[in-house]
């Protein structure tokens, strides 16, 4: 049976792959128009959309998590934090990869670093996510480090390890709600339902609630394929965490609309209303079946709490950069079969990746992370059958 | 500062400013010499058709040359800039290709090369050269009626205001683009109610910059608050478990 499951899942991503391939091709023979539906009036897609919005925000348990950790002291979550540390890593590669792809000139993309415009949210977000991106690469450093047994560098890489992680808190709430602040500048554009000026709030505690339930949808995720899996009592907690920001989430939500005086449009039969029910109820069903007791001690009950989550903020993601901007574009956006490959590939390449890395490295490892060891740990393939 | 004028009721739809523009920025001209409905990455300028109460009107669509450019301000790499003569420039060699500015231009005016391997983005750049040499914008000295005018922004502004104060029943009291997104370098001047043309009604007199300006500029005080807060919470905390494993080690000593 896992036979099948197994040889099943190597086909399906393998068949992503190829159309991955296929569309990579045509992207870059035939240019964006060539490749996706992106145009004049709808000037930014799936690939902003969702690898970039989507991807960022899916990575921010990671910096919570280091500072519960580090900052805070909470050795309790000492567990999570590797496999936390390797998504957000792994997830701010892949976003990198994606912006490849949907930036006209991409091998132009060095040019954020010396013509500066500190005026632009991009601009901002750009170095945010640069400098994050290395700090997470020296978070996950050590489970490399290691694993090659270097323990001078292990060493180093401790003293430093606290200024650090402060730096990735500063730097990841900056960016998180950044990424909000881009659609400040479209309050013609973008529907009432969504335009804020409280925009970069919103996005920024939806990405704790959704760092949260990333962090039971691994430990959900590891626990079929590889038997590992954080204990229940932690992953409560983090439940907890997750639905008192949805909470707070989403009472500010609801009443922007009352302060900004568009309450009464959540009950006009658009398309637009449609999206905005699904999207938050979304979010509302899993925060309150986290407020029971009763489900919250039930792994599958958290798993698809989780599942909830992570879909409701996706929506919540392309509704501002994709629904929320059709009506006023005037002609409408769907995205290509490529532009849908491109994003399957990414996506299944995080999976293969961290598929690679449990394997490998030191993920899931309980207890005395930032002893320095040697050779190799326990629970790991030897380093022999990886080269 | 340069701007231009375009008074609808003197444009009578001859499209000489549309084959201006195209010989001045050496775009293609089709076989007929025909325009699309909206600009475009070859058409920096377009005729458009508006009817109101049985007459039809033609108006131009270009960029607006904003006073303070929402895509000058949302630019990662400062590609797009106004200069203190009035135009607002485009910088190829700087453009990495986000399309921020597409997606930020309050008059969607930006257009992209969507099918180049190197694209950039097309808009009209007020004939940046012939401004600095002081002539008279192409599509200007094209226009035979005088719908367009070229010249400097406030005796342009002075100009409306005594065209409509003249046949205040010809024109629409009001100087699209005196205040619209912070004021631009284009103002129009319209026979009939705003709304009937193709140009976003509703905009802020405010520019739009100063919508992420706010939340930028606090980010300064959000790093220094943060850093000293974490490092605060780090140190409480550190302190704690020392407090706690001090007194362990204390209860050990004794017996
Ligand atoms: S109209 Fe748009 S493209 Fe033109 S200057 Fe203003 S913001 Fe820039
Ligand atoms: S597409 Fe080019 S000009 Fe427009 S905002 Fe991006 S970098 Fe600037």
């Amino acid at each position: 049976m896992n036979r099948v499951r197994n040889y099943f899942w190597r086909v399906v991503v393998s068949l992503i792959f190829a159309a991955g391939l296929w569309a990579t091709v045509v992207r870059f023979t035939r240019g964006l128009g060539g490749a996706t539906h992106l145009s004049d009036s709808f000037p930014w897609g799936l690939w902003i959309g969702f690898d970039l919005l989507c991807g960022v925000g899916l990575a921010a348990g990671g910096f919570a998590i280091a500072a519960t950790v580090y900052l805070l002291h909470l050795e309790k979550y000492r567990p999570i934090l590797r496999p936390t540390i390797l998504t957000a890593f792994l997830g701010y590669m892949l976003v990198i990869a994606a912006l490849m792809y949907d930036l006209g000139r991409p091998w132009r993309i060095w040019h954020a670093l010396v013509f500066w415009n500190p005026r632009s949210v991009m601009f901002e977000v750009a170095w945010c996510v640069m400098l994050y991106t290395a700090v997470l690469a020296l978070e996950f450093s050590p489970m490399l480090w290691e694993r090659l047994g270097w323990a001078p560098v292990q060493r180093v890489m401790r003293a430093v390890t606290i200024p650090l992680v402060g730096l990735g808190v500063i730097l990841s709430t900056l960016h998180q709600s950044s990424l909000g602040s881009l659609y400040l500048i479209v309050p013609t554009k973008l529907d009432p339902l969504w335009y804020s000026p409280l925009l970069p709030l919103f996005f920024f505690l939806s990405s704790i609630a959704v760092g949260m339930a990333m962090v039971i949808f691994e430990s959900g995720l590891s626990a079929r394929a590889f038997g590992k899996a954080l204990e229940l009592s932690l992953l409560k907690q983090v439940a907890r965490v997750m639905a008192v920001t949805l909470a707070v989430y989403l009472l500010l939500r609801f009443q922007d609309l009352v302060w900004r005086g568009v309450l009464s449009q959540v009950w006009t039969a658009r398309g637009e209303t449609a999206l905005f029910w699904l999207e938050n109820a979304l979010l509302a069903i899993p925060m309150a079946l986290c407020f029971s007791g009763r489900l919250r001690s039930n792994p599958q009950g958290l798993f698809g709490c989780a599942v909830l989550v992570v879909a409701g903020f996706l929506a919540n993601r392309l509704n501002v950069s994709v629904s929320g901007l059709q009506r006023s574009a005037g002609a409408p956006y769907f995205p290509s079969w490529m532009e849908i490959a491109v994003t399957l590939t990414i996506v299944a390449a995080g999976f293969v990746l961290f598929n690679l890395a449990v394997r490998y490295l030191a993920v899931f490892r309980p207890a005395k992370y930032d002893a320095v060891t040697v050779g190799v740990p326990e629970g790991t393939t030897p380093l022999r059958s990886w080269l | 500062m340069r701007a231009l004028l375009v008074d609808i009721t003197k444009c009578i739809g001859c499209g000489s400013c549309v084959a201006a523009c195209r010989e001045q920025n050496r775009l293609p001209v089709p076989a007929d010499g025909s325009w699309p409905s909206q600009p475009d990455a070859q058409n920096f300028t377009v005729l458009k058709k508006a009817a109101w109460k049985g007459e039809e009107y033609n108006y131009r669509r270009l960029c607006m040359h904003c006073l303070t450019p929402t895509c000058e301000s949302v630019c990662p790499v400062g590609a797009l800039r106004k200069t203190a003569q009035g135009p607002v420039v485009y910088d190829e060699s700087r453009c990495i290709g986000c399309r921020y500015c597409l997606q930020a231009c309050p008059f969607s005016v930006p257009r992209y090369e969507w099918t180049s391997l190197e694209p950039r983005v097309r808009k009209c750049n007020l004939c940046e050269a012939r401004v600095a040499e002081g002539r008279p914008n192409a599509c200007a000295e094209a226009c035979p009626t005088g719908a367009t005018i070229a010249g400097e922004r406030e005796e342009l502004l002075k100009t409306a205001r005594a065209r409509i104060a003249a046949e205040p029943e010809k024109y629409v009291s009001h100087i699209y683009g005196e205040h619209e997104a912070g004021g631009t370098s284009v103002l129009f001047l319209s026979p009939i109610p705003f709304e009937k043309l193709e140009l976003p009604a509703g905009l802020m007199a405010e520019p739009l910059p100063l919508l992420t300006f706010r939340v930028l500029s606090k980010i300064p005080h959000l790093v220094a608050t943060g850093g000293a807060l974490l490092a605060g919470v780090w140190w409480i905390t550190n302190r704690r478990q020392e407090v706690a494993a001090a007194e362990a080690a204390e209860k050990e000593k004794q017996p």
